[in-house]
């Protein structure tokens, strides 16, 4: 299994996480949001939110990095803290 | 070099915090803080909402203290940062630096809070009478870490 989390305006519009199995069609980060994507509706906002931002296990990654099994996976927006 | 990060609801109180940076050491020759508040440049802001992503957000800010660390002679790190609904005027965030001269603690200070800006995962929703929004990241933002 791997969890998968939302912050801020995902969050918003898609609810804070869930948990998948982990299969070899989701074998990268952005295998995962092209296939949440695909759910249509409000998951296209996987790909129209700009400069949609990823960390798996708590620290910031590029969309091609590699998911295995027990990763907790996050998108967000661009961070707006301080 | 000693730090500490906390990510709370309740204010802070700034000459509190440098003390304990500083006490019990005679090393210290310097400490440099910033302290952000909650801005209301529109005149239309009602309140702020701070989201974060917990455990991330003190890991994140853990790593850019220790970066910070290694590039200049630091003796201690301090970081508060607030979340949950906030005003104008009300203090966000205390990033406070202790060294032994104050070169170190003036670039460190500066380091720490462009990178907070850029990797902490923090997000703002600004509540106004025409309903909420999120906060846009702001390219500026981006440019200031990466001079470092």
């Amino acid at each position: 299994m791997i969890r998968v989390l939302f912050f801020a305006s995902l969050r918003e519009a898609l609810g804070s996480g869930e948990s998948l199995a982990c299969t070899p069609q989701i074998a990268t980060v952005a295998q995962l949001r092209d296939q949440l994507a695909a759910r249509g509706d409000k998951w296209q906002l996987l790909l129209t939110t700009r400069n949609l931002r990823s960390a798996v296990n708590q620290s910031m990654v590029a969309m091609d990095t590699v998911i295995k099994d027990g990763d907790e996976i996050a998108f967000f927006p661009p961070v707006t803290g301080g | 070099m000693v730090s500490r990060i906390s990510i709370q609801a309740d204010d802070f109180d700034v000459s509190m915090e440098i003390d304990a940076l500083t006490a019990g050491s005679g090393d210290v020759g310097a400490v440099a803080s910033f302290v952000g508040l909650v801005r209301d440049e529109k005149k239309s802001l009602s309140s702020m909402t701070l989201e974060h992503y917990p455990g991330m957000t003190e890991k994140a800010i853990g790593e850019i203290i220790s970066e910070a660390g290694k590039r200049w002679s630091l003796l201690g790190a301090r970081v508060i940062h607030r979340i949950g609904n906030l005003l104008p005027g009300d203090r966000i965030v205390l990033v406070a630096v202790s060294s032994a001269h104050r070169g170190d603690a003036f670039a460190a200070c500066e380091f720490i809070m462009d990178f907070l800006k850029t990797r902490a995962p923090f997000w703002k929703r600004e509540d106004t009478a025409q309903g909420a929004r999120w906060v846009d990241a702001r390219d500026s933002d981006d440019e200031a870490a990466s001079r470092w």
